[in-house]
């Protein structure tokens, strides 16, 4: 199984480095325009979440594409996108469920994340972890971890808070 | 291209617009920044003009990395003359609004006259537009910025605006961006208030092209390995700058009751790890946030624990908001700190200034000079964490003895009289930071000489503290110009201090004129990147061919104009000179007790001081000097 990208939005410092190397990385530029990834920020409140392209299994992008355009790759687990193929409709932009796919209208181009085969800059680059690459299955155990860490710290303090009132 | 951004001058008295490309020579001799501000606050204004005035200008500037992969290349200058101080106003923040700026296509406005009412500037994508900010006015820094992005319908906009101290035209106002990026010194929020601009906003999505990509990716990541593999950036990355006041006052540097004491005892519930607590306790363990593109991410996110705030969310708070608001008025809460630092935040005060100023308020009243009636009844004593509070908004409002502190140091202790002026602590009519540089004359000449008044961030050798060997010293301090002169490693000493000074002024100037941040060179670490690094960043990313040595004579140059600025505005030798108590009263507590500036000595150390940067004993730059630099025909008008 490929990896995948895991994201754990609370260690996101809302720096948008990733933005800036995924730009430079796929367009010699800094644009986050033209970035796959995005921070969406709620300022006040200090919560900054990134979103990228899910590289979904049954993917709507690819659905949709009336010229077949997208395809997806089982190598690098990823969904891609022939710009040869591509007719610039923006069906793909319209589907996707997590705003994973661009147009870039400078270039007439639908843009989206291609894990840059297999060594995402945002990953390499994103010193606090807020953005990891690795295998699919891990995903979940890592989850389970974090949540029973958090589960169980809760139940110790309760534990001790009891134990100081009695 | 990264240098094909355009210099914008706006009149908002007339509403003309004129955006012009800056030609690369320019850029070759000033880089951007802080460093062209400086060109064109000395060609732009006029001896003795009114800072409030509409002849005033201002200058408003991303560095020529900004946005770039330079590592924190966030940071935001905005420039002027300084209504506080009359002599040169000069701040500059991080965030994110600099790169913004450079992504709608400018890197420096120029904004002259006044505005017939409060008006904002739209900048996006190569245009600028004058708006109507009549509704806008009286709101604080952070409704400001809600209520432009929804009327504009954009969230991804980056503003720098003023708060209701900058409308009131009061002489330390900041200016803003973001939730508590400031550039707080010298009063730019009073002058953007006196041209009737409450605010800029900014978003573009244009791009900035990088010349060597691959090269300047791979060199990012080594800077970033090289910056934040470094102690004092993973603790700045925890703890944030907190940890700096804390460290201080162990050893007795910092400066409480308006600097009659040099500790603050009893500070447990003001020590970083205190506050790093509520942070954790509001915010969850993942609690740091970042600038743009930087990875030390040294500012922390908090919710007010209780009282009157609990709940508001806001970031911060820095050295400066402990200095402020627990040791100079003598107060011992974090919850008061963190409610002060939204205070400030909210109506766009400097929070340096403003924690000095009530301070200050504090011994008159200790010592009489103040009395109930001048504060209308308020019992405005040392330690009063109330008292601190509302002067806050007294100061921010005009009201009753704070119209007069709204006035700044000097002026208000004109108006107060009798020997108010002998307690103010400040050099050039600018407070100094809340640390105590009597035990370590190597930063007390840094604070009498700082080009803008007493400050730490012009040329703080912080490095001097660590006792580093003296051939690590010299390793640091003699790239890309060589020094053979005397060095020492002890803090206590005079010998060798002015040419770290002067080295570091350079290393200051450099980074603003390239938009990097402070935490990123030679400020708190031997080890971190300065000269011969940005070099090379500078090429990869803007293909700008510039040695070393190029860029330590842009800092310079820029640092004699700064000079040329000040004594066209009156400035003469004794303003670089030091309040009296750092002479004649010594420190009482903690291991630097008996530690006091010697005058002798340090009169040697201003000639020493002046002698390195080719100035003559008066402190002003000898024709040589300004020959050696090119900047004896100033003003030139080139732009």
């Amino acid at each position: 199984m490929a990896k995948v990208l895991m994201i754990d939005y609370e260690k996101c410092t809302g720096c948008r480095l990733c933005e800036m190397v995924c730009s430079v990385y796929h367009e010699g530029v800094v644009n986050p325009e033209l970035s796959r990834i995005k921070i969406v920020k709620w300022e006040w409140e200090g919560r900054y979440v990134p979103m990228a392209c899910q590289q979904c299994t049954s993917a709507p992008c690819m659905a949709i594409c009336p010229v077949k355009a997208v395809s997806r790759d089982e190598n690098l687990g990823r969904v891609m996108v022939d710009s040869d193929l591509c007719i610039g409709c923006r069906m793909c932009v319209a589907v996707c469920p997590f705003g994973g796919a661009k147009f870039d209208s400078a270039n007439k181009q639908i843009i989206k994340c291609d894990l840059c085969d297999g060594d995402p800059q945002c990953v390499r680059f994103c010193e606090v972890g807020a953005i990891q690459y690795v295998e699919a299955e891990e995903v979940t155990t890592v989850k389970q971890r974090a949540a029973a860490e958090k589960f169980s710290g809760l139940l110790q303090k309760v534990a001790s808070a009891i134990a100081e009132v009695s | 291209m990264a240098l094909n951004r355009k210099i914008a001058y706006i009149d908002l008295s007339t509403g003309k617009i004129e955006a012009k490309p800056i030609p690369l020579e320019v850029r070759k001799l000033y880089l951007g920044g802080r460093g062209l501000d400086m060109y064109l606050l000395y060609n732009h204004t006029k001896q003795g003009v009114d800072p409030l005035g509409p002849d005033n200008v201002l200058l408003v500037s991303a560095g020529i990395l900004g946005g770039t992969l330079a590592s924190a290349s966030s940071r935001t200058h905005i420039a002027g003359k300084s209504p506080l101080t009359g002599f040169l106003g000069s701040s500059n923040m991080g965030g994110f609004f600099g790169p913004e700026l450079r992504f709608a296509g400018f890197d420096h406005l120029v904004i002259k006259g006044k505005a017939e009412k409060p008006v904002y500037l739209w900048i996006h994508n190569g245009e600028i537009e004058i708006r109507d900010a009549s509704h806008f006015w009286g709101m604080t820094i952070h409704d400001v910025q809600k209520a432009i992005r929804k009327e504009l319908g954009d969230e991804d906009i980056k503003l720098a605006v003023i708060g209701p101290a900058g409308e009131h035209l009061v002489r330390f106002a900041n200016v803003m961006t973001g939730l508590k990026d400031a550039a707080g010194r010298t009063g730019m929020g009073a002058l953007f208030g006196s041209k009737n601009l409450k605010a800029i906003a900014a978003r573009g999505t244009m791009s900035i092209k990088i010349e060597h990509p691959t090269e300047a990716l791979e060199y990012d990541k080594r800077f970033i390995t090289q910056i934040t593999s470094s102690k004092v950036n993973q603790t700045q990355g925890k703890l944030g700058t907190p940890f700096i006041w804390g460290a201080t006052n162990s050893w007795g540097g910092i400066r409480t009751r308006n600097f009659q004491l040099n500790q603050l005892e009893y500070a447990d519930d003001v020590e970083p790890e205190r506050i790093d607590e509520i942070a954790e306790e509001t915010m969850g363990p993942y609690h740091m946030a970042g600038c743009f593109g930087c990875q030390v991410h040294c500012r922390a996110k908090y919710r007010i624990p209780s009282g009157p705030y609990a709940g508001e969310y806001d970031e911060g708070p820095e050295y400066t908001a402990q200095g402020a608001f627990a040791g100079e008025p003598g107060c011992h809460s974090a919850n008061t700190i963190l409610v002060c630092n939204h205070l400030v935040d909210m109506y766009g005060l400097d929070v340096l200034e403003t924690g000095s100023i009530i301070s200050w308020a504090m011994e008159l009243y200790e010592k009489g000079i103040l009395t109930g009636k001048d504060t209308d009844g308020l019992d405005l004593r040392f330690g009063s964490d109330e008292a601190l509070m509302e002067m806050i908004r007294r100061i921010t409002f005009r009201e009753g003895l704070g119209d007069i502190l709204a006035e700044g140091g000097l002026r208000a202790a004109e108006k107060i009289g009798k020997d108010s002026v002998k307690y103010l602590i400040h050099v050039k009519g600018l407070s100094n930071l809340h640390s105590d540089e009597r035990a370590t004359p190597a930063l007390a000449l840094g604070i009498a000489t700082g080009s803008r008044g007493a400050d730490h961030l012009r040329s703080r050798p912080a490095i001097d503290l660590y006792h580093l060997p003296e051939p690590v010293l010299r390793k640091v301090y003699s790239s890309p110009v060589p020094y053979d002169g005397p060095l020492s490693s002890d803090h206590r000493e005079y010998i060798g201090k002015p040419w770290e000074v002067f080295w570091q002024e350079l290393c200051y100037e450099g980074v603003d004129c390239l938009g990097i941040c402070k935490y990123h060179t030679t400020f708190l670490g031997a080890t971190l990147p300065n000269f011969e690094d940005w070099s090379k960043v500078l090429y990869y990313n803007t293909g700008l061919e510039m040695s070393p040595l190029d860029i330590w004579t842009v800092a310079e140059r820029a640092y004699n104009i700064e000079r040329l600025f000040n004594i066209r505005e009156g400035l003469t030798r004794k303003d670089d000179w030091l309040p009296d108590r750092y002479f004649d009263e010594s420190c009482q507590l903690g291991p630097v007790t008996g530690a006091k500036i010697d005058r002798e000595k340090f009169t040697k150390m201003i000639d020493e001081y002046y002698e390195h940067h080719g100035w003559d004993e008066n402190g002003v730059p000898r024709p040589e000097t300004l020959q050696r630099l090119g900047i004896d025909q100033e003003p030139s008008h080139l732009l």
